[in-house]
């Protein structure tokens, strides 16, 4: 017999960054709305940069998240020089991607490690799951520290890195502080082949949608930095045209503004999305790595988002460990930019996805315009979507299972609620 | 011994770590100090191999404004909600509790929850919670002192 009136509320939905909350109305047990909603206040970040200096871009951007500091550094760096004529290549180009790979070392293992696995084992938290597992919580917190230690060579420091400028650096690693951090990544590389193992045996959830992929493709690379914006769906455009196929819409239920591909709707960014559309330019190895543990080459299970977060720690170990054997100190930290009017656009790969920078230049490099769409507002309509099949597939579950599946189906995205606009309140209402 | 201030200075009573911290760098002490966001993993790192580590967090409890939490971590549990406000995915309760399970806490780890209720954005620290601080200050400079 259907229960006439349902109603669950948690006042507070852990392990993910920032706040917000779910809402799920459920009427004569049919589902009738999911809402994700975002309370987190605005924060108002392209409004404060109206009127500041183009190299004042990189450190105030990176103040928006405190896990993904160098996505923002890196988009809004090349956003910069985009608008101002210069390339930055060579020993600069590689130590950027180098600092990318600790940033997804770390925001990956924690999520993979701390946040997310937890769900799959049935423990309630971290902690828990450290009592029957301490090794392998050990494991992931050395892995973070690696990513970490990355940041804090190449970037000054972990949190907020300082080190990064528009057009390079404040100072350049040397050659034997970059080979103290190779040792440790050695250690990493095989912690992170370990993480897949673990991960691909996990309990998983056959749960598959119809998605529209976006990410950045490069003809020679796996994307942090650059390339173009590919989708599952024929979408391949240069990121100067994001404007012309994406744009922000405001919801009532949301401070963040919610992200659709024009005429298309809802769309997926993140490991999930860059995996699928990049995993020809993967390393033979970690292709390998990947089949072997029955990671489809096309993954549309966000389930699975826990596997792929664990190949792409192996790729940035793997990628990271390429660029210290191959690195010479650059003759300059930096290219030596000329201020001067322009608009220019920076796409990059965050961990959770692709987070796109657009500033408009006046003729003395002071900032008249910024847009920033971090990745987390490109997946809120996503996340959804899937909520929304998610729970009509599981409506005979009790509220509290319900509940813990769907706190699951949200940290499939890692959102990063603070970047977006934090706490996450679930409301289930069943009438 | 470590003193670590944990809050955001511009979301009113959250910002009482910091206020401590100001207020135990004017006093010349023969200890390290630092500010810190609240980040769980971060914390880990910061107490391994240090003896005796002093938190102080802004907490939310069911009691009054300005109520004053002393918890010797290193021996008894954090309740799970008490930092309930950490906007962090992983936080200090949490920190605290892993540590204990993969007995890496420091010897010594005291925590001072003063309760707070105005958590927005740009908001000043309620004058209740800055007169329980001033208590606190006291505390662990007598503390110190002691020790020396």
């Amino acid at each position: 017999m259907k229960r006439k009136s349902r109603t669950i509320k948690v006042d507070y939905l852990a392990r993910v960054e920032g706040e917000g909350a779910l809402y799920i109305d459920i009427e004569e047990g049919h589902l009738k709305d999911v809402k994700l909603k975002i309370f987190e206040p605005p924060r108002f970040f392209e409004a404060l940069l109206r009127g500041r200096r183009y190299s004042e871009a990189p450190d105030i951007t990176a103040r928006i998240c405190g896990i993904c500091p160098i996505a923002y550094q890196m988009s809004s760096s090349h956003a910069m020089e985009n608008a101002l004529h210069t390339t930055v290549d060579g020993q600069l180009r590689a130590l950027r991607r180098l600092i990318y790979c600790g940033e997804w070392i770390e925001s990956h293992a924690l999520h993979i490690y701390m946040l997310h696995a937890p769900d799959f084992l049935g423990y309630p938290d971290a902690i828990t799951m450290a009592k029957e597992h301490p090794d392998v919580v050990k494991r992931g917190l050395r892995l973070k520290k690696a990513g970490n230690e990355i940041l804090k060579i190449v970037g000054g420091r972990e949190i907020h890195p300082i080190n990064v400028q528009v057009g390079g650096f404040y100072k350049a690693p040397s050659k034997q502080s970059l080979a103290l951090l190779a040792e440790e990544l050695k250690w990493a590389q095989d912690a992170a082949l370990e993480t897949v193992r673990w991960t691909a045996k996990l309990p998983m959830q056959d749960f598959q949608q119809d998605y529209e992929f976006v990410a950045l493709r490069h003809p020679a690379e796996y994307p942090f930095n650059e390339g173009r914006l590919v989708s599952s769906k024929g979408l391949d455009i240069d990121i100067a045209d994001f404007d012309l196929h994406f744009e922000e819409e405001h919801v009532e239920h949301s401070n963040a503004l919610h992200c659709i591909h024009k005429g298309h709707g809802a769309y997926h960014v993140g490991p999930l999305a860059r995996y699928s559309l990049n995993f020809d330019q993967l390393p033979p190895m970690v292709q390998q790595v990947a089949l072997e543990n029955h990671l489809p080459k096309i993954c549309s299970n966000p389930f699975q988002s826990i596997v792929v977060r664990s190949i792409e720690v192996l790729y940035a170990c793997h990628e990271a460990l390429r660029i210290i054997s191959e690195y010479e100190v650059p003759p300059k930290p930096a290219i030596e930019m000329q201020a001067g009017p322009g608009i220019g656009h920076g796409c990059t790969e965050a961990p959770r996805g692709i987070c796109y920078h657009r500033y408009e230049l006046d003729e003395k490099g002071n900032i008249m315009d910024a847009r920033i769409v971090p990745p987390t507002s490109q997946n809120q309509k996503m996340i959804e979507s899937d909520l929304r099949k998610f729970v009509s597939q599981y409506l005979h579950l009790s509220d509290e299972e319900l509940t813990w599946r769907c706190e699951q189906a949200i940290r499939n995205y890692d959102p990063c609620i603070s970047c977006a606009t934090h706490f996450l309140k679930l409301h289930v209402k069943r009438n | 011994m470590l003193i670590i201030g944990i809050g955001n200075r511009h979301r009113g009573d959250d910002g009482i770590g910091s206020w401590v911290v100001q207020k135990l760098r004017e006093q010349s002490l023969p200890v390290e100090i630092i500010e810190h966001c609240g980040d769980g993993a971060e914390l880990m790192e910061l107490w391994k191999s240090r003896d005796s580590v002093v938190i102080i967090d802004a907490v939310q409890a069911r009691s009054s404004l300005g109520d004053l939490y002393r918890i010797e971590a290193h021996k008894d549990e954090v309740p799970a909600d008490f930092f309930h406000y950490s906007t962090h995915a992983f936080s200090v309760a949490e920190a605290v509790e892993l540590a204990r399970v993969l007995d890496q806490l420091p010897p010594l780890l005291t925590i001072y929850g003063i309760v707070g209720e105005n958590f927005k954005m740009g908001a000043d620290i309620s004058p209740k919670v800055k007169e329980t601080a001033l208590k606190v200050v006291d505390n662990i400079i007598d503390d110190i002192r002691n020790k020396e």
